[in-house]
C-alpha cells in the first residue's frame, strides 16, 4: 500500500482503491466556519464525533444531512455521491435519505407521536403508513402512547419518538446530534442501552455527535476527535485512549500524564530520559535519533503502585519513587497525584480501599512502576502544543 | 339603519382579508426568515400605516390614485376606470392601511417556529411546499387567525382613509363608520346609535369567534 515516492506528493490512502459501502466524508473550507475534516463510517458501525463545543461537530452532521453546504468537499454514502463541491453537485436533504435526531428532537408539536412517525412514511398508502408507524412505536417501546402530543411526553419518550421518526425513513445513514443531552442521567443510561440494542438491528452507518467522552467510549466503534473544525484522529476508543496521535488529542480526551523526554543510550540500550530517570520503552524508541526530545504519554492504568507489604507484579519495570501531592476521594475511586523528583506530576486512579490499605497520605513517598508497554511516544510534537490550538 | 352601508363595510372587510392574508403570509414569512440588507427599512414601511394619521395616508393615496399619477393612470389603462371614489379604490386603500395588522402577527408567528422543525421536515422527505402546508402553516395558524381578526375588525372601523379616497357614495364607498358620522352630522342620533351598536356587535363577534377558535388547540405548549 505504500506508494509514497521520495518526491512526496502521493499519500497512500485506502480510500482510493476500496469503494466505501458506508459513509465517506471529506470537508474543507476556510470560513465562515473553518473545517478540515475527513472521516469514514462503515455500515453497522457507530462513529462518535467528539470535541469541545465549537469544534464543528454539529456543522459536520448538518453537512452530511444536506442542511449545510461547505465550500469544498465530498460526501458519499452507500455508493452514492451526495455532495461534491468540485462538480457543483449537491443533493437536497429530501433526496439524501438521512435519519436525523436533532439535539432537542424537533418533534412537530401539532402532530401526535404516531403522526410524527408517519411524516417520513408519506409515500405509503394510509393504512400501511399507520401500521408501519405503529411498528416503529413498538420498537422504541412506546406502544399505547401514539395519541399523545409531544408536550405530553417526557424527555426520554420524545427522544424515542424522534429516533423512531428518523428510522421510519429507512435511512441510509443515522445521524444523532447530542441525543442524550436533554434528559436526566437515569434516562440517559437507559436510552444509551436501548440505542446499543437497537444498533444490532440496523446495518447502516451511525454518526453520533457528543461532547461526552464516556458516552462516546461506551457506544462507539470508532471515535473521531475534532478540534476547531479539524479532524485530528479517528480510531477505536481503546486504541485512541492508549495511543493518542498528539498531546493536543490527549488533552482533548482529558488525558493526564503527558510528559517530555529525551532519547538517550544507557549501557548500550535505548532509554527515554525523563528528569533523572531512564525509562525502558517497549515500542518506538529504536527508530528515534539519540538526543531527540519527544513527547510521551502514559495511560493511568499502566502506572502500578507498589504495595508496602509484599511485591506486586511488574515491580521491576521502570520503578520510581514519588511523593503523594494530592488525594481526591470520589466515592469508591481515589484519584492520586504524585510529584516526581524533577517536578512532573503523575496521575492515576486506584480503589479507595486500596489507597487506605497502602496508607497513602499527603506527603508520603511511594514507589510506582511505569509499565514499558504503556509508554506511548509522540515524536514530532511538543507537549504544550497550544500554538496548534489557536487557528487564526 | 343603513343596510347598504353595512353591506359595503362587510364586503370591504371580507375582500381585504381574502386578498391581504395570503400576501401577509408570504411577506411575514419572508421577513421572519430572510436576512438581508434593508430588512429594517422594509419592516418600517410595513409598520408605517400604524403610526401615520389616516388622513395623511388617505391624502397620499388620493394623490397617487389620480389619473395623472402612475398608479391611477396604470389602473385606468388596464380597466378604463378611475380608482378614486370607487369600491376598488377604497379596497386598495384598505389593503395598504391594513398591511401592519395583517403582516405583523404572522411575522411574529413565523419567527416562533423553531428553525430545526423545518429542517426536520426536510430530513423526513417533505418538500419545501409540503413543509409550508403541513408543518409551518398549522404552527402559525393562531397568528394567521389574529391577523385576519385584526384586519377584519380594523377595516370595519376604518374612517379617515376611506373618507379621503372614497368619499361617501351610497352603496359604493359609504361604509358603516362613515354612515354613522353622516347620521350624527344630520342630528339623527337614533340612527347613529343603532349603527354604532351594530358595528360594536359585529366587531365583538368577529374577534370572539377568532380568538375562541384559535385558543382551542390541544398541543399548544402551556
Amino acid at each position: 500500500m505504500d506508494w509514497l515516492g521520495a518526491d512526496g506528493g502521493y499519500v497512500a490512502d485506502s480510500r482510493i482503491n476500496v469503494p466505501i459501502e458506508g459513509l465517506d466524508v471529506a470537508v474543507h473550507q476556510t470560513g465562515p466556519i473553518p473545517l478540515a475534516a475527513d472521516f469514514v463510517c462503515q455500515p453497522g458501525e457507530l462513529l462518535a464525533l467528539v470535541g469541545p463545543s465549537g469544534s464543528g461537530k454539529t456543522t459536520l452532521l448538518r453537512t452530511i444531512a444536506g442542511l449545510y453546504r461547505p465550500q469544498s468537499g465530498r460526501v458519499a454514502c452507500a455508493g452514492d455521491v451526495w455532495f461534491d463541491a468540485e462538480c457543483k453537485h449537491s443533493l437536497s436533504p429530501q433526496r439524501r435519505q438521512v435519519g436525523m435526531v436533532f439535539q432537542d428532537y424537533a418533534l412537530f408539536p401539532h402532530l401526535t407521536a404516531l403522526e410524527n412517525i408517519q411524516v417520513p412514511l408519506r409515500h405509503l398508502p394510509q393504512p400501511k403508513r399507520r401500521e408501519q408507524a405503529e411498528q416503529w412505536l413498538a420498537k422504541v417501546r412506546l406502544d399505547g402512547l401514539g395519541k399523545r402530543y409531544p408536550n405530553a411526553l417526557s424527555g426520554g419518550q420524545r427522544q424515542r419518538v424522534a429516533l423512531a421518526r428518523a428510522l421510519a425513513r429507512d435511512p441510509k445513514v443515522l445521524l444523532l446530534d447530542e441525543p442524550f443531552s436533554a434528559v436526566d442521567q437515569v434516562t440517559r443510561r437507559r436510552l444509551q442501552r436501548e440505542l446499543a440494542l437497537l444498533r444490532q438491528q440496523i446495518e447502516i452507518p451511525i454518526v453520533l455527535v457528543t461532547h461526552d467522552l464516556e458516552e462516546a467510549t461506551a457506544l462507539a466503534d470508532q471515535i473521531c476527535v475534532l478540534h476547531n473544525g479539524v479532524s485530528l484522529q479517528q480510531a477505536a476508543p481503546e486504541a485512541l485512549f492508549r495511543h493518542p496521535a498528539s498531546p493536543l488529542i490527549a488533552r482533548l480526551l482529558d488525558r493526564h500524564n503527558l510528559f517530555k523526554g529525551t532519547v538517550v543510550e544507557v549501557a548500550g540500550q535505548r532509554r527515554l530520559q525523563w528528569g533523572k530517570t531512564y525509562l525502558e520503552v517497549a515500542e518506538g524508541l529504536a527508530n528515534l535519533p539519540l538526543g531527540e526530545s519527544v513527547a510521551w504519554y502514559l495511560p493511568p492504568s499502566d502506572i502500578v503502585l507498589h504495595r508496602r507489604d509484599r511485591p506486586s507484579q511488574g515491580e521491576r519495570e521502570n520503578p520510581l519513587a514519588a511523593a503523594v501531592e494530592e488525594l481526591v476521594v470520589l466515592g469508591g475511586i481515589t484519584s492520586v497525584s504524585l510529584r516526581v523528583n524533577h517536578g512532573d506530576m503523575l496521575r492515576f486512579d486506584i480503589a479507595t480501599h486500596a489507597a487506605r490499605r497502602n496508607q497513602l497520605t499527603r506527603g508520603a513517598v511511594v514507589n510506582v512502576s511505569l509499565l514499558a508497554a504503556g509508554i506511548h511516544l509522540m515524536p514530532g510534537h511538543r507537549v504544550r502544543a497550544d500554538a496548534h490550538d489557536k487557528r487564526k | 339603519m343603513d343596510w347598504s352601508a353595512l353591506s359595503v363595510s362587510l364586503r370591504l372587510a371580507g375582500f381585504t382579508c381574502l386578498i391581504l392574508i395570503p400576501v401577509a403570509i408570504w411577506l411575514g414569512r419572508a421577513l421572519a426568515y430572510a436576512r438581508f440588507r434593508g430588512k429594517g427599512l422594509c419592516e418600517a414601511l410595513v409598520a408605517l400605516p400604524l403610526v401615520l394619521p389616516p388622513t395623511v395616508l388617505g391624502f397620499y393615496l388620493l394623490l397617487s390614485f389620480g389619473r395623472d399619477a402612475p398608479v391611477g393612470s396604470l389602473w385606468a389603462n388596464i380597466t378604463g376606470s378611475g380608482l378614486n371614489f370607487t369600491f376598488t379604490g377604497i379596497l386598495l386603500a384598505s389593503l395598504i392601511a391594513n398591511l401592519p395588522f395583517a403582516v405583523q402577527p404572522i411575522q411574529r408567528a413565523f419567527e416562533h417556529v423553531p428553525h430545526n422543525l423545518r429542517e426536520a421536515a426536510w430530513c423526513s422527505g417533505l418538500s419545501p411546499w409540503q413543509t409550508l402546508l403541513r408543518i409551518e402553516l398549522p404552527l402559525v395558524w393562531p397568528g394567521i387567525m389574529s391577523a385576519a381578526a385584526l384586519t377584519f375588525a380594523h377595516t370595519l372601523g376604518e374612517f379617515g382613509v376611506i373618507l379621503m379616497v372614497g368619499g361617501a357614495i351610497d352603496g359604493e364607498t359609504r361604509t358603516l363608520a362613515i354612515a354613522i358620522y353622516d347620521r350624527v352630522q344630520a342630528f339623527d342620533e337614533q340612527g347613529a346609535a343603532q349603527m354604532s351598536a351594530l358595528l360594536l356587535l359585529v366587531s365583538f363577534i368577529t374577534l370572539g369567534l377568532v380568538y375562541g377558535l384559535a385558543g382551542r388547540r390541544r398541543w399548544v405548549r402551556g
